[in-house]
C-alpha cells in the first residue's frame, strides 16, 4: 500500500501534499510569461497572453500579439494586435476575452479570436488613461472596473449590460492605491482599496474607511488583496508579513498568519478543493510558494453545471460532441440539442465563402422546425456579419412574426416587415411598421404602400382619427372615397366651427362629397341641414331664445310653445314634414302648453290623419278628463272601446262592444270592471256572451 | 375559489386561478408597497377574477383612477399603472410621471399593459421620454374573463364596431390569443368550425400561433371536443329583438320605461317582421314611434329589424325612414345612419330579392306552437322566433352543416372546418350516452336570450352537445346600437 503513500509530504503538522504532474502544456512560447499580460478563463477555460512589448522601450516599433491557447496549451487563436496599449485582460463568464485599452476603450473577442463588439468606460478616461483594471464576475455577469489616471474608480457590473458608474472620491488620494479589489456584496458591487495602513469601501454613493476586525498592529501599509470567487472572503497581505483571513465584510476574521516575508508577493490568491471545507489561500513569490489556511467554509460553492459544460463545448466548436453529451443524458431538446444546432447556425452564418443559398439551405436541412429554435437570433447573427441577404432568407423560417418584425426593420427592409406583421394579424406589430415606414418614405410613396394593403390601410386610418386628422382626410382624397369624406367634413362642421358661416361652409364641402359619391340621399339632407342652421340663426336673432342646433321637429315645437303659429306651419310647409308627423308634434305641444282652446280648434281644422285616440290619450296624461271626454266620442269605431275605457266610461264602452259583439272588446271591458260599481255592465256583458254563444 | 364557476362541465376555475395566480406573480415582481393607477375601462373586468383584498394581501394600498398631471400623494414604493395598450393612455402616463419626478422621494414606476404589451405605445413613452422610468414593463393577458360556468367574456366594447365598420382586427388578435390560453389549460381543440370573414380571421391566426409554440407539445387530455367561431354579422337579427327571458327581459327594460302597452304593440311589430308579415312597407307603429319621438335607439332598432328581416329595405322606404329619423331627432345623426349601413343592419334591397323567408323556412327561424312553460324548442326564449345564431350550432351538431350549404351561402363569409391532428394518447373515446362539448365564441357580442337558448340545448336529455359560450361582449340590441352611434357634439 505504500506506492499511494510514498510521494505525500508533510504540510504543516496536520496536512500533506504531493506533487505529480497532470499534464503538460503543448504551448511552444518563445517568451516568458513574466512579460505577458495573461488572463487564464475559470472552469479551466482558455488563457489569453498578450506578449507585451509596451513595457520595453527596446521593441516599440514590433506590434505585440495576442494569442488564446485552450487550457493544455493548444493554440486556438493568434492576431496582430493593431488597436491601442492594453492595460489589463479577462475573461467574461461567457468566454469573451475583454481586452481594457489604456484610452478607455474594450475590445471584445471570441474564444477563436474573433472580433465581437468593442465599448468605451466614459469620455473622462479618454484624458486621465487607465492606470488599472480587474475584470470580475457576478451572479448577474462580468463587469470591469478601472482605476483612472486622476485616482478615480468606474465601474460597470456588467458588461453585457452597460451602465457605467463613477464611484466617490477617496479623500486626500494622490497616488496609486497600493492594492485594490472588486467586491460584490448584497448584488451590488464596492470597490476596496488599500491606501497606505488605512482601507476604503468605496459604494455608489459613498467612501468609507474600514478596517478589518481583530487586525494585528503595527501595520503601515497593505501589499496585496485577495478576494474569494465567491466574494465572500477576503485575505490581506500586509508590510509587516502578516497575512488577515476573514469575511469580505471584514467584520469576521477566520485566521491569521505571521509568514516573516516582507517582500511584495507576485499572486496571492483563495483555492479549495471541490466539495471541501478548507480554504486556503496560495501566495507567491519569485521562487517561493506558501498554502496558509484553515478556514471552514460553510457553504459548498457550485459545482460546474452541465449547462455550463455545454457552453464551453460549443464555443470550441465541438458540436457533435455536445449532441452526443445531450443525447445520452436525455436531456430535454429545448435545452440540449436544439441550443447546441442554433449555436453551430450562428458559426455557420459566420462562413463567407458558403453561399446565402447554401448555408439557409444547410441550417433548414438541420434544424427543420426544431423546438425553441430562434431562427431570428441566427438571423440576427447574419446580419450582423453583414450578411443581410442570409437573414432574411433565415427569417422566412422563423414562425413568430414578432421575433421576425424588429429585425426586418433593423435591416430596412420595412416593406417586407409590413407584410410580415399582416400575415401575423398582430396589430400592434402593423403599427410599429407603419409608423417607421411614414418617417422612412415620402408621403407619396407611404400612401402607395398603404393602398396595396387594405389591412395596413384601415389601421392606419384608425390612427388617424385619433392622431392625425388631417392625414385621414388626404387619405380619403387619395382613395377617392367621397362618402367618407362627406362624413370627415360632417364631423369637421361641428368639431371645428364656432361661426355658423364656418359650418355652413363645412356642410357644403359636405355635400359636394355626398354628390360625387352619388349619394343623393345624403347630399339633400346636408342641404336640408344647412337650410335649417341659416334659419335657426335668423329665428334667434328675430324671437330671441336658442334654436342653433335643435332639430328639425323641435324647432317647429319651440316656435308652437312660444306662440309663433304661422311660423312653425311655415317651416313645415318648407321642408315637407308629413302630415301625420305635424299633427303628433302640434297634438303634444299644445297639449305640454294646455291651450285646450287652440287644441281644439286644431282638432277641427280638418280630419285628424292620426284619428282622435291620440287626442283622449294625451288629455288623460294631462288629467283632463273633461277635455279627453269632447274627443273620446270622436274616436273611430275600431278604437273607441279603448277611449271610453281611458276616460272611465266603463257602462258606455261595454255596449259599444256588445254592439260590435267583439269578444276581445268584450273581455277588455270586463278586466276593467272593478268592485260593485261595475257589477252590473259586468252583468251585462256576461249575458250578451251567453246570448252570443247560444247562436 | 368562485364556486358559481365550477359547477359545469369545464371547470372554468381553473382559467380563473391562472389569471389570478399571473396576478400574484406580477405584483409580488414590485416588491414593497404599492398603489394602483386604472384605466377605468380595467376595473370592471378585473374585479371577477381579483377582489381589492387579494391585492391588499400583495401590499397595494391605494388605487387612483389615471387621470392627466399630477398623481395623488401616496406614500408607497411602488406606483403601478394598469392599462389597456393605448396612445392616449401612454400620454397621460407620462404626464404622471413627469410631475411627479419633481417632487418628493424617488418611487418605482412600472406598466401592467392588459392584455397586450405594445411595442406602439412604448414607442410613444420612449418618445416623451419617460420609457426608462419604468422598471417591470409587462403584459397581463387578460384576454377572456370568466362570468359563469359556461360563459366567458373579453368585454371589448368597441369589438363589433372596430371588426365589422373599421377593419380593425385588434381585438380578434385578443380573441385568438385568448383561445390559445384555454386550449393551454384545456388541451387542444380537435375541431374548428366557423363561419364568418372575421371567425376565418380568427381561425388562421389560431393555426399560426400554434405553429409558432411548435415545442411545447401540448399534454392536456382536450376538454373541448369542437370550437364553433360565428361572426356576429352573421345573425344582425338576433340581438335586434326584444328578449323575453327572465334574464334578457331584466337586461332590456333596466333603466328604460314603457307603458305595458306600448310594450305589447312593439312586440307584436317585431314578431311580424320575424315572421315574414309587411316586412317591405313603412309601418304605421314606427312612424308613430318617430312623430311621438320615441328613444332614438328604440327607433333604430326596429328599423335596422325591418331591413335584416327583408334582406334590406326598397330605397323608397329606407329614405323616408331616414328623413324621419333626420328631421326628428336632429341631422346629425347622418353619421349614425351611415354606420348601420357600414354594418349592414340598414340597407337597400339589392338585387330585389328578399332571401329572408327562404333563411327563415329552411332554419326554422319562426315555430308557430311555442310552449314557454315546457319549451321543446329554443324558439321560446323569442316567443316564436328561433335565434339564427343558436339554430346554426344547433344544426352543426346534428345533423352538420352540409344540410344547409344553400342557407350558409347566403349567409355573408365564409364557413370552414380545420382539423387540429393530437397525438393518438390524447384523442377522446367517447362513452356512449357522453355528450360532446362545444365551445362556441360570437365575434362581436352575444344576448343573454342566446345564451339561455345554447343552456337549453345543452340540458336537453338527447341534446348530445353541451355548450361552454365566449364571446367579445355580452350586449343587448339597445347597447349594440349604440356603440355604433356617433354623436359629434
Amino acid at each position: 500500500m505504500d506506492c499511494y503513500t510514498a510521494n505525500w509530504n508533510p504540510l504543516g503538522d496536520s496536512a500533506f501534499y504531493r506533487k505529480y504532474e497532470l499534464y503538460s502544456m503543448d504551448w511552444d512560447l518563445k517568451e516568458e510569461l513574466r512579460d505577458c499580460l495573461v488572463a487564464a478563463a475559470p472552469y479551466g477555460g482558455p488563457i489569453a497572453l498578450l506578449r507585451n512589448p509596451w513595457r520595453k522601450e527596446k521593441a516599440a516599433s514590433v506590434r505585440p500579439v495576442l494569442e488564446i491557447y485552450s487550457a493544455s496549451g493548444l493554440p486556438l487563436a493568434s492576431l496582430l494586435w493593431k488597436s491601442g496599449t492594453v492595460v489589463s485582460l479577462g475573461w467574461s463568464a461567457e468566454e469573451e476575452l475583454l481586452c481594457v485599452q489604456e484610452d478607455g476603450g474594450v475590445l471584445v473577442y471570441g474564444l477563436h479570436g474573433d472580433f465581437r463588439r468593442h465599448f468605451s468606460m466614459g469620455n473622462e478616461v479618454l484624458q486621465n488613461r487607465i492606470l488599472d483594471a480587474r475584470i470580475f464576475h457576478t451572479e448577474f455577469g462580468s463587469g470591469v472596473a478601472i482605476l483612472t489616471g486622476a485616482h478615480r474608480f468606474i465601474l460597470s457590473a456588467n458588461v453585457s449590460d452597460l451602465k457605467l458608474r463613477r464611484m466617490p472620491e477617496v479623500p486626500g488620494l494622490q497616488g496609486a492605491p497600493t492594492c485594490w479589489t472588486a467586491l460584490c456584496q448584497d448584488r451590488v458591487a464596492h470597490i476596496l482599496l488599500a491606501v497606505g495602513p488605512d482601507l476604503y469601501l468605496l459604494d455608489q454613493s459613498a467612501c468609507s474607511a474600514v478596517t478589518p476586525f481583530g487586525l494585528a498592529p503595527g501595520v503601515s501599509s497593505f501589499l496585496q488583496m485577495a478576494v474569494s470567487f465567491t466574494y465572500r472572503h477576503l485575505a490581506l497581505f500586509t508590510d509587516t508579513g502578516y497575512i488577515w483571513m476573514g469575511t469580505a465584510s471584514l467584520k469576521e476574521k477566520l485566521c491569521e498568519f505571521n509568514c516573516n516575508i516582507r517582500a511584495p508577493p507576485k499572486q496571492m490568491v483563495w483555492c479549495s478543493r471541490p466539495r471541501s471545507k478548507e480554504r486556503a489561500v496560495v501566495v507567491a513569490w519569485e521562487r517561493r510558494l506558501m498554502v496558509v489556511g484553515d478556514a471552514p467554509e460553510s457553504i459548498q460553492y457550485k459545482q460546474l453545471t452541465i449547462q455550463v459544460l455545454l457552453d464551453r463545448l460549443v464555443l470550441r466548436r465541438l458540436y457533435p460532441l455536445a449532441i452526443q453529451i445531450c443525447e445520452y443524458l436525455r436531456l430535454p431538446e429545448v435545452q440540449g440539442v436544439s441550443r447546441i444546432l442554433a449555436h453551430w447556425a450562428c458559426y455557420k452564418v459566420q462562413q463567407k465563402d458558403v453561399s446565402d443559398e447554401d448555408v439557409a439551405r444547410a441550417i433548414n436541412q438541420k434544424l427543420g422546425d426544431t423546438p425553441g429554435v430562434s431562427y431570428s437570433d441566427i438571423a440576427a447573427r447574419a446580419y450582423g456579419c453583414g450578411r443581410t441577404e442570409l437573414a432574411i432568407k433565415l427569417l422566412e423560417y422563423e414562425p413568430r412574426s414578432g421575433e421576425q418584425v424588429p429585425l426586418l426593420l433593423k435591416m430596412k427592409r420595412s416593406k417586407l416587415a409590413l407584410s410580415k406583421a399582416i400575415e401575423s394579424g398582430d396589430t400592434d406589430l402593423v403599427f410599429t411598421v407603419l409608423l417607421h415606414l411614414k418617417n422612412e418614405l415620402n408621403r407619396g410613396d407611404f400612401f402607395m404602400t398603404l393602398r396595396n394593403q387594405p389591412m395596413a390601410l384601415s389601421l392606419y386610418r384608425q390612427f388617424c382619427k385619433h392622431q392625425e386628422l388631417e392625414t385621414l382626410k388626404d387619405l380619403y382624397n387619395q382613395d377617392d372615397n367621397h362618402q367618407e369624406l362627406g362624413s370627415f367634413h360632417i364631423r369637421a362642421s361641428y368639431a371645428a366651427e364656432e361661426r355658423i358661416e364656418g359650418r355652413v361652409a363645412a356642410l357644403q364641402t359636405a355635400a359636394d362629397a355626398f354628390y360625387k359619391a352619388k349619394n343623393e340621399f345624403a347630399a339633400k339632407a346636408t342641404e336640408d341641414q344647412m337650410r335649417l342652421l341659416r334659419l335657426q340663426r335668423r329665428l334667434e336673432d328675430e324671437l330671441g331664445g336658442r334654436f342653433l342646433d335643435l332639430s328639425l321637429h323641435d324647432t317647429v315645437t319651440t316656435l308652437i310653445l312660444g306662440g309663433h303659429n304661422k311660423r312653425a306651419e311655415q317651416l313645415a310647409r318648407d321642408f315637407r314634414i308629413p302630415d301625420k308627423r305635424l299633427w303628433w308634434l302640434k297634438l303634444t305641444a299644445l297639449a305640454d302648453l294646455e291651450d285646450w282652446e287652440e287644441l281644439e280648434k286644431f282638432s277641427k281644422s280638418k280630419k285628424s290623419p292620426i284619428g282622435y285616440l291620440p287626442f283622449v290619450e294625451i288629455c288623460m296624461k294631462q288629467h283632463n278628463k273633461y277635455e279627453a271626454k269632447k274627443y273620446a266620442s270622436r274616436v273611430g269605431p275600431e278604437q273607441k272601446v279603448k277611449a271610453l275605457l281611458l276616460v272611465g266610461d266603463v257602462a258606455q264602452a261595454a255596449d259599444v262592444a256588445i254592439e260590435h259583439r267583439n269578444e276581445a272588446e268584450l273581455s277588455l271591458v270586463l278586466s276593467h270592471c272593478t268592485g260593485a260599481t261595475d257589477g252590473a255592465t259586468a252583468d251585462k256583458i256576461q249575458r250578451a256572451r251567453a246570448q252570443a254563444q247560444k247562436k | 375559489m368562485a364556486a358559481h364557476l365550477s359547477y359545469g362541465r369545464v371547470n372554468l376555475n381553473v382559467l380563473r386561478e391562472a389569471v389570478r395566480r399571473e396576478l400574484r406573480e406580477f405584483l409580488d415582481k414590485c416588491a414593497g408597497s404599492k398603489a394602483i393607477v386604472w384605466d377605468e375601462y380595467l376595473t370592471g373586468p378585473f374585479g371577477l377574477i381579483a377582489q381589492y383584498s387579494l391585492l391588499k394581501e400583495h401590499e397595494v394600498e391605494k388605487m387612483f383612477t389615471l387621470k392627466g398631471s399630477r398623481l395623488p400623494a401616496a406614500d408607497v414604493k411602488n406606483i403601478i399603472f394598469f392599462v389597456r395598450p393605448r396612445l392616449e393612455l401612454m400620454d397621460i402616463i407620462a404626464e404622471n410621471v413627469l410631475s411627479e419626478d419633481k417632487r418628493g422621494p424617488a418611487r418605482d414606476f412600472h406598466i401592467l399593459f392588459v392584455p397586450r404589451r405594445s411595442l406602439l405605445c412604448e414607442q410613444r413613452l420612449k418618445d416623451l421620454g419617460v420609457l426608462g422610468s419604468f422598471i417591470h414593463r409587462e403584459e397581463y393577458s387578460l384576454d377572456l374573463i370568466p362570468f359563469d360556468g359556461d360563459l366567458l367574456s373579453m368585454e371589448s366594447e368597441g369589438a363589433f364596431k372596430e371588426c365589422y365598420l373599421e377593419s380593425d382586427q385588434t381585438s380578434l388578435y385578443h380573441a385568438a390569443k385568448g383561445l390559445m390560453t384555454l386550449q393551454a389549460l384545456y388541451g387542444t381543440i380537435p375541431q374548428i368550425f366557423g363561419k364568418g370573414e372575421c371567425a376565418r380571421q380568427v381561425a388562421n391566426m389560431m393555426i399560426r400561433m400554434k405553429r409558432e409554440f411548435t415545442g411545447s407539445q401540448n399534454s392536456i387530455f382536450p376538454v373541448f371536443d369542437n370550437l364553433l367561431l360565428l361572426d356576429r354579422n352573421v345573425d344582425l337579427l338576433t340581438p335586434l329583438a326584444t328578449q323575453l327571458t327572465y334574464e334578457g327581459l331584466i337586461d332590456e327594460i333596466y333603466g328604460i320605461q314603457n307603458t305595458s302597452e306600448d310594450f305589447f304593440d312593439k312586440l307584436t311589430v317585431e314578431q311580424e317582421f320575424m315572421s315574414g308579415i309587411d316586412t317591405d312597407k313603412v309601418n304605421s307603429y314606427i312612424e308613430d314611434c318617430i312623430a311621438q319621438k320615441h328613444p332614438l335607439i328604440k327607433v333604430l332598432r326596429l328599423v335596422c329589424l325591418q331591413s335584416v328581416c327583408n334582406s334590406g329595405l326598397k330605397q323608397k322606404v329606407l329614405d323616408y325612414y331616414k328623413k324621419e329619423i333626420l328631421q326628428t331627432y336632429g341631422y346629425e345623426h347622418i353619421l349614425t345612419l351611415y354606420n348601420l349601413e357600414k354594418a349592414g343592419l340598414l340597407k337597400p334591397q339589392t338585387g330585389g330579392r328578399n332571401n329572408y323567408p327562404t333563411i327563415r323556412k329552411t332554419l326554422r327561424l319562426w315555430m308557430d306552437d311555442v310552449n314557454e312553460q315546457n319549451p321543446t324548442d329554443i324558439s321560446y326564449v323569442y316567443s316564436g322566433y328561433a335565434p339564427l345564431s343558436v339554430r346554426l350550432a344547433q344544426l352543426l351538431s346534428r345533423p352538420g352543416w352540409r344540410s344547409i350549404e344553400e342557407v350558409l351561402r347566403i349567409l355573408p363569409g365564409p364557413h370552414f372546418e380545420e382539423r387540429q391532428p393530437l397525438p393518438t394518447g390524447l384523442q377522446k373515446k367517447r362513452q356512449p350516452g357522453e355528450n360532446r362539448v362545444t365551445l362556441i365564441f360570437f365575434l362581436g357580442g352575444v344576448t343573454f336570450a342566446e345564451i339561455a337558448a345554447l343552456r337549453f340545448l345543452s340540458q336537453l336529455e338527447d341534446g348530445g352537445t353541451e355548450y361552454v359560450i365566449a364571446t367579445t361582449k355580452l350586449m343587448n340590441g339597445a347597447s349594440w346600437i349604440e356603440s355604433l352611434m356617433e354623436k359629434p357634439f
